[in-house]
C-alpha cells in the first residue's frame, strides 16, 4: 500500500476499501485462531480454496480468513455472510458440500447447526446463538470481520480512524483526559487507571519515554490477549499509537511470549504494513508525530509478566522483579519513564477516541467501565473467549453464556483472576463482575480468566495446583516467596496425602498473611489467595481432610477408596475390561467387586461404568 | 532534609537516604542479611521490613530501598513486621539448618525454629542474598558468577557451571558471604588456591617471598589501572 499522507486521504482509502466490501455478496468466514487450527482448520481452509477454484468461485464469493471468534468448544466454525449462517464442528471435507448448498443454494447443512442443549432447538444463524446473543462484543466482535493479515480489512472497517482524529483534532492532554475521564482501567491484572498512568509518564522528567504492550499472557487457561493480538493486531496497535502520541514517546515495544507464534507472526506483519501505508513511523499520517514499535518475544518466565520484571527482560537481564517505589512511570525500561499497558487495554484506546469517554463510561459499572473479555475455562459447557460489559453477573456468564456444567453435574466454584486469584463459591454467584467487587471477596479480576469448578473437584488440591504452578514460577529473588510458597505447598500435599496436621489450616494462614506483607512483587504478595480463598469458603473440606482423613470430593488417591454399590451393579464386565490393573473383577452379571491392594484409583472404571455402581468414599 | 519519626522518635534526615541508613545513623537496629555499605540494595531478604505510615495509607516496605520522606513514619518493631520478620527467618532456617550465622540472628530475634518445615537437608547454606554476585559484578567488575535456574531452584554458580575464564581468584565472593557458603581452599604451602572449582596460582613477594595474591588478580588489576605488573609485585605489608 502507498504511504497514506493525512487524514483525508486516509479517509478516502477506507471509503474505497469500504465500497470494495459489498455488504450482499456471498461470503465465507471461517476462523484460524490457533484453537481451531488446533481442530485440523488450515486443511478446511485448504480444502474451500480448492473447491472455490474448481468451481470457478473465486470472484464471486469471498472468502476470509480471520482470527478467534470465540466459540472455542465448537470450532472448526464457519459463518457464510450475508445471512450469517452459522457452521460448527465443520468436518475437515465438508467445504465443497457448504459451497454448493449453502453458499449456492442457500440450503441448510442440518447436521452443521448448533444445537442449543437448553432448548434442544438447532440454531441457524450466528446472532441466534444463545452463546453470543448475551455478550457485548465490542472489542473482540472485530474479530469476526477482518483477516488479521490484511491491512485492507481493518481500514475497510474503519480502522486507523481514531488515530485519524487522534492526530489531526486532539492534543495530547485533551486524548488522556479522555482516557481519564473514560476510566479505563488496566485489563492486565492492577485495574490501575490507564489515563493517570499516561499523564504520570507524559509529566515525567527525561527521554526517550517508552510505551510497552504486554502481551506475556501467562495464566493457565487465559487466552483473550493471544486472541487479540492474533485475530486483530491492527486494533491494538492503533490503541499504542495513540497512546504514544498521547504521552510524547516515539519507541514502543510489544512484550510477547515466545509461545505465542501465530500472534507474534500475524503484529509482525500488522507493523510492517502499517509501517509501509505511512500509519507508523515517520511523520505518521502526515502529522510530524513519529513513533515505532519493536517486538520482543519472551523466553517463558511466567513473572516477565510483571512490569519490573519485563524491563529487567527486555533490557537483556534475568526476568527479576525489583521494588516499585519508584513508579515506572518514572523510572521503568532503562531508567526511563514508561508507560505499560496489556493488550487488552491498549485494544480499548480506539474505540474510546472514536465514540468518546462519555459513551464508553455509559458501559459498565461505577467503578469499571466498558467491557471485559475472560477466558471462561473448566467445567463449563461452552469453553471459549466471553465478552461482557462490567457488572454482569456471574450466573449469567457460566449458565446463559457459558451453557452450565457438562454432565449435569453441581457447580461448586469458579476461580478468577488466574493462579494467584480466589475461588468463589456459589453464594456469590449473583455478584456483578468487576475489578472491585472481585477485590472485596478476596479474589481479583486478573487478566480475566474464569475458571469453573464442579462437585468433583477437591478445593484443596485445587490450592496446592495453583500453588505448585507459582512455585515453580517463582523468580527465586525474594525469600517468602521462593521458600514460603513452597512450604505452603508441601502443607497442602501432605493434606491431601492424609498427612494434614491439627494446626496446619492456621499456620497457612498466617504463612499467608506474613508472606502478603513480605514478598517483593505481586506475584508472591497474591500467592496466598488461592489458599486463603478455598480456606475462607471451603473450610470444611480442609477440616476433612485432615481431621477425619477424608477427601469429600474424592480426588485425593490416598484417601479414597473404590468399591462396588452391589446394588447398582449389573454385572456388565465393563469395569472388569477398562481395569488397568486387574483390581475389579467378576463374574458376568454377578456382582463385581475390586480389590483395594490391586487398586490404583485410576477412576477408569467409575467413568466407564453406566449404572453409577463405582463407589469412590 | 526531611522530617519523620522512627519508632516514635523525631528525626531529621536528608531526602534520598533509605529509611535503613536513616535508621542505623539513629542507633535503631533492623535486622538484615542481604545489605552491604558498599553494594546497592536488593531488598532479597526482607528481614528489614518496617510499617510505614505515609498520610492516610499504612503499608509494610523494605527499609534498604525506601526512601525518607517529609512527613512519614516508621514503626520498625510493630505485630506486622515482626510476623513477616518471623517467617522469613523460620524459612532460612529450614533451608540452610546448618548455618550459624542465621542461628544467631534467630536467637537475637527471639525466633524459634517452625517445626512444621522439615529441613532441607543438601547442606547448602546459601540463603541467596545475593551478597557474592553483586560484589563480583559491580566490586570486582568480573562477573564471573551468577544465578542459574529460578525460584526454588536458583543457586549461584559460574555459568553452565563450568570452570569460570573470567575469575580472578579474588576470594571477594567468600569474602563477603554472611553464612561461609562459599568456600575457598589454600595449599599448605600457600602456592594456589581454589575456589569456584578452578585453581588459581599464587604470587610471591618480592620483598618477603610471601605468597600474597593470586597471578590473575595481579594481571587483572594492572589491566584495568594501568599500573605495570612489577609495580604491583610488593605485598601490602612490604609495601
Amino acid at each position: 500500500m502507498t504511504k497514506i499522507k493525512s487524514f483525508n486521504e486516509l479517509k478516502s482509502v477506507q471509503e474505497r476499501f469500504k465500497a470494495g466490501r459489498d455488504p450482499k455478496k456471498p461470503c465465507i468466514t471461517i476462523c484460524v485462531g490457533t484453537g481451531c487450527l488446533a481442530y485440523g482448520t488450515q486443511k478446511l481452509v485448504d480444502n474451500f480454496r480448492e473447491e472455490l477454484a474448481k468451481r470457478n468461485l473465486a470472484d464471486k464469493i469471498d472468502f476470509r480468513t480471520t482470527g478467534c471468534h470465540g466459540f472455542c468448544e465448537r470450532g472448526p466454525m464457519v459463518v457464510i455472510a450475508p445471512d450469517k449462517v452459522f457452521y460448527q464442528r465443520v468436518g475437515l471435507a465438508d467445504a465443497g458440500e457448504i459451497i454448493d448448498k449453502t453458499v449456492l443454494k442457500g440450503e441448510i447443512i442440518d447436521r452443521l447447526l448448533y444445537v442449543d442443549p437448553a432448548t434442544g432447538q438447532k440454531v441457524v444463524h450466528e446472532d441466534d446463538v444463545p452463546f453470543y446473543k448475551k455478550q457485548t462484543r465490542l472489542v473482540f466482535g472485530q474479530n469476526s470481520k477482518v483477516d488479521p493479515e490484511s491491512l485492507e480489512d481493518y481500514l475497510a472497517i474503519g480502522g486507523y480512524a481514531a488515530l485519524g482524529k487522534a492526530l489531526t483534532g486532539m492534543k495530547p492532554e485533551e486524548i488522556i483526559q479522555e482516557v481519564i475521564k473514560a476510566n479505563l482501567r488496566g485489563r492486565g491484572g492492577g485495574g490501575f487507571p490507564a489515563g493517570w498512568k499516561w499523564d504520570s509518564t507524559r509529566k515525567a522528567e527525561g527521554t526517550p519515554k517508552y510505551v510497552i504492550c504486554n502481551a506475556d499472557e501467562g495464566d493457565p487457561g487465559a487466552y483473550m490477549d493471544r486472541s487479540l493480538l492474533e485475530g486483530n493486531p491492527h486494533l491494538v496497535l492503533e490503541g499504542m499509537i495513540i497512546g504514544a502520541y498521547a504521552i510524547g514517546s516515539s519507541q514502543g515495544y510489544i512484550y510477547a511470549r515466545n509461545e505465542y507464534p501465530l500472534a507474534i507472526k500475524n503484529i509482525t506483519r500488522a507493523i510492517e504494513k502499517a509501517r509501509e501505508a505511512g500509519l507508523l513511523g515517520e511523520n505518521i499520517l502526515g502529522s510530524g508525530f513519529s513513533f515505532d514499535v519493536k517486538i520482543n518475544r519472551g523466553g517463558g518466565a511466567f513473572v516477565c509478566g510483571e512490569s519490573s520484571a519485563l524491563f529487567a527482560s527486555l533490557e537483556g537481564r534475568a526476568g527479576e522483579p525489583r521494588a516499585k517505589y519508584v513508579h515506572a512511570t518514572d523510572k521503568g525500561l532503562y531508567d526511563k519513564p514508561t508507560n505499560l499497558n496489556n493488550v487488552e487495554t491498549w485494544a480499548n484506546v480506539p474505540f474510546i477516541i472514536e465514540k468518546g469517554a462519555d459513551w464508553y463510561a455509559s458501559i459498565g459499572t461505577a467503578g469499571s467501565k466498558g467491557t471485559k473479555i475472560f477466558s471462561l475455562v473448566g467445567k463449563i459447557n461452552n469453553t471459549g473467549l466471553v465478552e461482557v460489559p462490567m457488572g454482569t453477573k456471574l450466573r449469567e456468564i457460566v449458565f446463559d453464556i457459558g451453557g452450565g456444567i457438562p454432565g449435569g453435574k453441581k457447580f461448586k466454584a469458579i476461580q478468577t483472576g488466574g493462579p494467584s486469584g480466589g475461588c468463589i463459591p456459589e453464594k456469590y454467584l449473583d455478584m456483578g463482575v468487576d475489578f472491585d467487587e472481585l477485590t472485596k471477596i478476596g479474589s481479583m479480576m486478573g487478566s480475566g480468566g474464569m475458571i469453573v469448578m464442579d462437585e468433583d473437584n477437591c478445593m484443596v488440591n485445587v490450592a496446592k495446583y495453583f500453588t505448585n504452578f507459582l512455585v515453580s514460577e517463582s523468580c527465586g529473588k525474594c525469600v517468602p516467596c521462593r521458600e514460603g510458597i513452597r512450604r505452603m505447598r508441601d502443607i497442602l500435599a501432605d493434606i491431601t496425602e492424609g498427612k494434614g496436621r491439627e494446626g496446619d489450616v492456621e499456620l497457612l494462614e498466617k504463612m499467608s498473611t506474613a508472606i502478603i506483607d513480605g514478598a517483593l512483587c505481586a506475584l508472591g504478595s497474591s500467592a496466598p489467595n488461592p489458599v486463603l480463598s478455598t480456606i475462607r469458603y471451603f473450610r470444611d473440606e480442609y477440616v476433612a481432610h485432615i481431621k477425619e482423613k477424608r477427601c469429600p470430593a474424592g480426588v485425593c488417591k490416598d484417601l479414597i477408596t473404590y468399591s462396588v454399590n452391589a446394588e447398582k451393579c449389573t454385572g456388565c464386565t465393563v469395569c472388569s475390561k477398562v481395569c488397568p490393573t486387574g483390581a475389579a473383577s467378576g463374574e458376568r452379571k454377578q456382582v463385581h467387586k475390586i480389590d483395594v491392594v490391586k487398586c490404583t484409583k485410576c477412576g477408569a472404571c467409575r467413568e466407564s461404568c453406566k449404572f453409577d455402581a463405582i463407589i469412590v468414599r | 532534609m526531611v522530617n519523620l519519626t522512627i519508632d516514635n522518635k523525631k528525626i531529621e534526615a536528608e531526602a534520598g537516604q533509605t529509611i535503613l541508613e536513616v535508621a542505623r545513623e539513629n542507633g535503631i537496629v533492623i535486622p538484615t542479611l542481604c545489605a552491604h555499605e558498599s553494594l546497592d540494595a536488593t531488598g532479597s531478604c526482607r528481614l528489614c521490613v518496617v510499617e510505614v505510615k505515609h498520610g492516610k495509607r499504612t503499608r509494610i516496605v523494605t527499609s534498604c530501598l525506601y526512601q525518607v520522606a517529609e512527613g512519614l513514619t516508621v514503626d520498625t518493631k510493630s505485630e506486622r513486621v515482626l510476623a513477616a520478620r518471623r517467617l522469613v527467618l523460620q524459612l532460612l532456617l529450614a533451608r540452610c539448618p546448618e548455618s550459624e550465622q542465621l542461628q544467631e540472628v534467630a536467637k537475637e530475634m527471639g525466633v524459634e525454629p517452625e517445626p512444621r518445615f522439615t529441613p532441607d537437608k543438601d547442606n547448602v547454606k546459601c540463603i541467596l542474598c545475593r551478597m557474592c554476585v553483586r560484589t563480583c559484578e559491580k566490586i570486582v567488575g568480573v562477573s564471573a558468577i551468577g544465578f542459574s535456574y529460578r525460584g526454588t531452584e536458583k543457586n549461584v554458580c559460574t555459568p553452565f557451571k563450568e570452570d569460570s575464564l573470567t575469575c580472578i581468584g579474588c576470594g571477594a565472593c567468600a569474602y563477603v558471604c554472611p553464612t561461609g557458603h562459599i568456600e575457598m581452599e589454600t595449599t599448605e604451602t600457600g602456592d594456589a588456591r581454589t575456589i569456584w572449582g578452578r585453581t588459581f596460582k599464587m604470587k610471591t613477594c618480592k620483598v618477603c617471598g610471601r605468597y600474597f595474591a593470586p597471578e590473575d588478580q595481579l594481571a587483572y588489576i594492572s589491566s584495568k589501572t594501568g599500573v605495570p605488573a612489577d609495580n604491583l609485585a610488593v605485598c601490602i605489608s612490604c609495601r
